[in-house]
């Protein structure tokens, strides 16, 4: 039987690195996607553990919600990219620098 | 069994109106010819109609839980939202002229906007995490999408992608602090958490550790320093039709948001978020009203003084006491509509081919068109809140609420930021009266525009002089 | 009831709104009807509240409409006090601004500035009915300050001309001079009263009376005097009393109209009806009492002497309005409220009259105010002349007209005054009675009588002005004689029941109520009393020097050089001030300005402030660098601080 804190400390440190993966990145937008998407892992991650440490169901449906939800953003995200794409001809981060100041 | 999901499903009628109204424009729109899209538009008015009828006519007085415990009706819930079909519907016909120039009128604009109407709704009624963040995934969603909709503008996708993804890593922050809090208390029910942190051992460090990422993600929504960054960009990007939704509306569902969260379900911890809040309201108000000044594109410059109006806000509710929510809501309510006129104003001041950027297009409007001179005169007195605007009021309410419970540092603090503040808004003033235009062809807007901005700018006036009845509805929802 | 006591003072708002907001589009027609329907409502609904307070004895109103704010137990709030002193203020304001509306149709028909003239008069009755209804001091402030304001807009009506420009602007300041002292009697009121009700602070005037305030160390000052004092100040302004009068002779640069309405039956009696309507606190301090009266008394002598050596015929009527506001004042001085308030009355009817004639007449002649250039006009105006010597024989105070009436009333009442200074104002009132007939004839000689001495061009075309202007003046001269027979009611009777306040040993009025027996005994009692007498001289005396013998009028002025110099010049007040007041505050002005302000405060502070908020301004704003990697960085890092925040307190 794992403990709980191994769950919450390997939840912390996903998260972490999403996020450390979000502003250390500076090359391409899709791994800035492929972040957001851990980081919503490493919440449901979070939210299985305690769910099945308490014994309350609430948690797992909420994971279900949370991926549902993850699934449509990833879509979106997508798409912004695609429109972004056509109008810059780059998906590079550092080339996302005209509105500023 | 029966006779509970029939209840349930009738508390939340507005909503389920809401969702099949939207889904029956996405599909009606497909078989509208453009020519006669002005028929979507009106369905779409007519949707936030029925909208505020059922949801005001639906409303017995009483708090009503549905949903087992993930959706309340109570008196904050109509007020807000009453609040929020009211500035969606001139945000939608300030938008429809400008969006018609830009050959951007299509039915997805009004399809996400009313989607994002429906998140703000289920934000305002949510009584758990889950409903909560739900109703927040989908005003954010259409939002993004919104921002992105203008295909052929470069800043408008730079916009989007920006906000996307900023957005998507608050939402995991918050995400990440109801996690943390569903463990310590065991529950994603609101009253249930308040019931446990209210307990001897509820305030516990792992408890306040996710608290600060729930403030977190509550901020970013509002736009408060240090996580304003979006909003100057997005203000700026976006095409100006969407930078009026996303800086009125939301701004109200995002205060329910605050309400049910910190207040209500983190309610027992109130002196530990108040520090913070007190932190990033001194940060907004500094950062929003000096950066403020250094603009020279309206957008920017309006994105900043949200910001600065944002630590006012935060300030009515860091006093913690129900007079301090009050004035929160009321100035929540009243920032809206500001911000829905001031915005509408670069609508119905532009044209074809042509709309206001900088804040230079304001010259001599008042020779070009009094009216709307004057009415942008009040919009942005009552923004500098000077009296007898409602801006005035607003300011006064939250900070005698603050100076009540003893905050006298920070409300002088607020009154000098405020001063500081005024210039920018004078200055459009200044440019409108005492200088020439520097462009010459007319302004010439719509009459539904004309009568409805005309109602929004004096509004300002009249609830300026009358604050009484908004502000007793507003202690009222805040149960006072 | 309420509905209708709302109604009035908002049905001239909304006209003026309208007229001023849509004026271009509702035209020149449209902008007088929709204001003169909004007076029109407002004087029908004055009428129904007349009857319903006075007639019908219901009680005393007294209630919030609207609550704007409470501050740590400081109400303030819109609200109503309806009694008979506010019901009486309401039918006269009303009644003159109607008549004042309808005549102004004819005057200022070939004006460009024709709406907004109509929203500005309309807005004024508004400002007007606010003050005379209000149940508290804020209200009553707002109410002064508006009347204030749209004065000054008024009276620069012709914004072109550089002497309306200076007309107002000393308007404004002089009454800036008032109000200062109104506004620390408000807050010396609140700092011992907590509390900006009527009625809770008469409430508590006994507790006042007994208090002392010590503004300079050492000299314990009645608190009460104080604060009557303050208030008092602010009636100078308002009401013109001097030495605070100067801006009213000049404000006749507005339009005819404007003086009608303004100096007539508004603007200028709201210092008269506040000191009555304060009757319960003036009441307990014998000096503000005396100091009331002695100002009072000078301004109507001294003020109607001025009167009698101006040739401009607004000017002549202007002064005469100074003299008769100093009438009403020193009947209040004299306890003599109810008296004061009935003067008030009637004087509002005869002065707008003879205002609106002198208008009349001045269109006859293409705009030509000077008296030496009129003369015999009675028969080509006959309207005009006759409504003209109704209100001169009402002003001079010729028994059975209205001004016989409340003047006599008011020379008895300080006959019989023990306040301070009593003895000295009889006899100036008395004086004062021989002046005003004979300024009153001298302009009714002048103008109406005696050879034409206008161009042969004007005269030819001399003729009756329009039924929009002889109307009013008719109306108007039915109330000048008819409303003095209501003296006994009024001023004698239990008219004005609580809402006016007279201690027992002041009660001058009463002990003369205990002598009158009905109008005709009065009259004939005023037959063999000197004023009466004093004013036949007057009149005999403009005869003599302004129609019989007009040489003898130039002898005169030669031989009396030196007064006629000091009259003239107004006693050198206007010199005085300027040089004084305007011409010193000019040159600390200067001094400040080049020294305090362009160095001091704008170099360093202002501009200095604003440059380095620009400087930071710019600098901060570098933060936003457009990097997205940055934006999330910034928030992290504000994640990990507010953490901090807590790791540091746990």
């Amino acid at each position: 039987m794992i403990p709980l804190e191994h769950y919450l400390v390997f939840g912390a440190i996903l998260f972490a690195l999403s996020v450390a993966g979000i502003f250390l990145n500076r090359k391409n937008l899709i791994v800035l996607l492929m972040c957001i998407e851990l980081m919503l892992l490493a919440v449901n991650t979070n939210f299985i553990a305690f769910s099945h440490q308490l014994g309350d169901m609430a948690g797992q449906v909420f994971v279900f919600f949370i991926l549902t939800v993850a699934a449509a953003e990833a879509a979106i995200g997508l798409a912004i990219l695609v429109v972004l794409f056509r109008n810059r001809r780059s998906i590079n981060v550092d080339d996302l620098d005209s509105l500023k100041g | 069994m029966q006779s509970t999901l029939w209840n349930d499903l009738a508390a939340a009628l507005p909503e389920l109106w809401m969702l099949g109204a939207v889904c029956f424009v996405l599909v009606f729109d497909l078989f509208v010819p453009a020519a006669r899209r002005d028929l979507t538009y009106w369905l779409v008015q007519a949707t936030l109609a029925g909208a505020l009828v059922f949801t005001v006519a639906g409303h017995d007085g009483g708090r009503t839980l549905a949903f087992g415990g993930h959706y309340v009706v109570d008196e904050m819930a109509v007020l807000l939202k009453s609040a929020i079909y009211l500035v969606a519907g001139a945000v939608f016909l300030y938008s429809r002229p400008y969006l018609k120039d830009r050959g951007l009128f299509r039915g997805e604009y009004f399809v996400l906007g009313l989607f994002g109407v429906l998140g703000m709704m289920i934000m305002v009624s949510a009584h758990s995490f889950v409903s909560l963040y739900l109703g927040l995934e989908l005003l954010a969603l259409s939002q993004y999408a919104m921002v992105a909709f203008f295909r052929d503008s470069l800043p408008a996708s730079e916009a989007a992608m920006k906000y996307f993804v900023l957005g998507a890593l608050a939402s995991g922050m918050l995400l990440y602090g109801m996690s943390v809090l569903y463990g310590t208390v065991g529950s994603l029910d609101i009253a249930t958490v308040a019931n446990a942190l209210s307990q001897e051992e509820g305030r516990s460090a792992f408890a306040l550790f996710g608290l600060v990422f729930v403030v977190v993600g509550i901020a970013f929504k509002f736009g408060a320093v240090p996580f304003h960054m979006w909003v100057p960009d997005v203000y700026d990007g976006a095409p100006t039709s969407v930078t009026l939704y996303i800086g009125s509306a939301p701004k109200i569902a995002a205060f329910a948001m605050l309400m049910r969260l910190l207040s209500e379900s983190l309610g027992p911890l109130t002196g530990d978020w108040g520090q913070l809040l007190a932190v990033l309201l001194v940060l907004s108000m500094a950062v929003g009203n000096i950066i403020a000044i250094a603009q020279r594109r309206i957008k920017r410059m309006l994105a900043y003084s949200t910001i600065s109006h944002v630590g006012f806000l935060f300030f009515g509710v860091m006093a913690g006491t129900q007079e301090g929510y009050a004035a929160a809501m009321f100035y929540a309510i009243v920032y809206a509509a500001m911000a829905a006129g001031a915005f509408g104003m670069l609508l119905l001041m532009s044209r074809q081919g042509y709309e206001p950027e900088h804040i230079d297009d304001f010259k001599g409007l008042n020779e070009r068109h009094p009216w709307l001179a004057f009415l942008m005169l009040l919009l942005m007195f009552s923004m500098a809140g000077i009296p007898p605007t409602v801006g005035f009021y607003a300011k006064l309410a939250v900070i005698q609420a603050a100076v009540n419970v003893g905050e006298v540092w920070i409300a002088v603090y607020a009154v000098v930021l405020s001063v500081i503040g005024a210039f920018y808004y004078l200055r459009v003033v200044k440019y409108m009266y005492f200088d020439k235009p520097e462009e010459s062809h007319p302004v010439q807007p719509g009459m539904d525009a004309q009568v409805i901005m005309g109602i929004n700018g004096l509004a300002m006036l009249a609830l300026g002089v009358f604050p009484g009845g908004l502000m007793a509805l507003c202690l009222r929802a805040v149960g006072y | 009831m309420e509905n209708v006591y709302l109604a009035i003072p908002l049905a001239p708002l909304a006209g003026a709104i309208v007229a001023g907001l849509f004026g271009k589009a509702i035209g020149r027609r449209g902008a007088h009807t929709v204001t003169i329907l909004g007076v029109a409502v407002a004087f029908a609904l004055s009428l129904v509240v007349f009857k319903h307070h006075v007639l019908d004895g219901a009680s005393v109103h007294n209630a919030a409409v609207y609550t704007w704010g409470v501050s740590e137990g400081l109400r303030m709030e819109v609200g109503f006090l309806i009694d008979n002193l506010t019901a009486l203020m309401l039918v006269v304001v009303t009644f003159v601004s109607l008549m004042v509306h309808i005549y102004t149709i004819g005057y200022m028909h070939d004006d460009p500035g024709y709406q907004r003239f109509f929203s500005y008069i309309a807005l004024f009755t508004f400002s007007m009915l606010m003050l005379v209804m209000s149940n508290n001091f804020l209200q009553l402030f707002f109410g002064w300050e508006a009347v204030g304001l749209v004065s000054y807009l008024l009276i620069g009506f012709w914004y072109t001309r550089e002497s309306a420009i200076f007309a107002n602007l000393k308007a404004f300041l002089v009454n800036r001079v008032g109000d200062f002292g109104f506004i620390l009697g408000i807050a010396a009121i609140v700092m011992a009263t907590h509390s900006l009700d009527y009625a809770t602070v008469f409430g508590q005037a006994d507790r006042l009376a007994g208090e002392t305030i010590s503004i300079f160390a050492g000299r314990e000052w009645s608190l009460i005097t104080v604060i009557c004092l303050l208030l008092f100040v602010g009636a100078m302004g308002k009401s013109a009393q001097m030495p605070l009068h100067v801006w009213l002779p000049d404000s006749m640069e507005g339009p005819t109209p404007i003086s009608a309405l303004i100096h007539a039956a508004t603007m200028v009696t709201a210092g008269v009806f506040m000191v009555a309507r304060m009757s319960p606190l003036f009441e307990y301090s014998e000096v503000a009492l005396g100091v009331v009266l002695v100002i009072g008394a000078l301004t109507a002598f001294f003020m109607g002497l001025v009167g009698v050596v101006q040739n401009d015929i607004k000017r002549v009527i202007a002064y005469s309005t100074l003299s008769q506001l100093g009438y009403m004042t020193a009947a209040l001085g004299a306890s003599a409220y109810a008296a004061g308030i009935f003067h008030l009355m009637t004087h509002a009817f005869f002065k707008a009259l003879l205002f609106l004639a002198a208008g009349s007449v001045i269109i006859a002649l293409h705009h030509e105010q000077d008296m030496r250039k009129m003369g015999g006009l009675r028969r080509y105006m006959p309207i005009t002349f006759w409504t003209s010597v109704v209100g001169s024989l009402a002003l001079a105070g010729i028994p059975g007209l209205a001004g016989f009436f409340s003047k006599d009333t008011i020379i008895e009442a300080i006959h019989l005054s023990e306040a301070p200074g009593a003895g000295l104002a009889y006899w100036l009132v008395l004086l004062s009675v021989f002046v005003t007939a004979l300024y009153t004839f001298r302009l009714l000689f002048l103008v109406f009588f005696g050879e034409p001495r206008m161009d042969a061009h004007t005269r030819e075309h001399l003729h009756e002005s329009p039924k929009v202007v002889t109307v009013p003046l008719v109306l108007l001269a039915i109330p000048s004689v008819i409303s003095g027979y209501l003296v006994g009611w009024v001023a004698f009777g239990d008219y004005f029941g609580g809402a006016i306040v007279v201690h027992e040993a002041h009660d001058v009025l009463g002990e003369l109520a205990r002598e009158y027996h009905g109008v005709w005994g009065f009259m004939l009692h005023g037959m063999m009393a000197p004023p009466f007498w004093l004013a036949l001289a007057g009149i005999a005396t403009a005869w003599v020097f302004f129609h019989w013998r007009p040489e003898l009028a130039e002898a005169a002025r030669l031989t009396l050089r030196p007064v006629y110099v000091v009259l003239e010049r107004k006693y050198g007040f206007d010199e005085l001030y300027l040089f004084l007041f305007a011409g010193g505050a000019r040159r600390v002005g200067r001094f400040l300005w080049q020294w305090g302000d362009a160095r001091l405060i704008d170099g360093l502070l202002v501009n200095g402030a604003a440059r380095t908020v620009g400087w930071v301004a710019a600098r901060v704003r570098g933060m936003q660098t457009g990097y997205l990697y940055h934006y999330a960085f910034a928030m992290i890092i504000g994640l990990i601080l507010l953490l901090a925040r807590y790791l540091y307190a746990a």
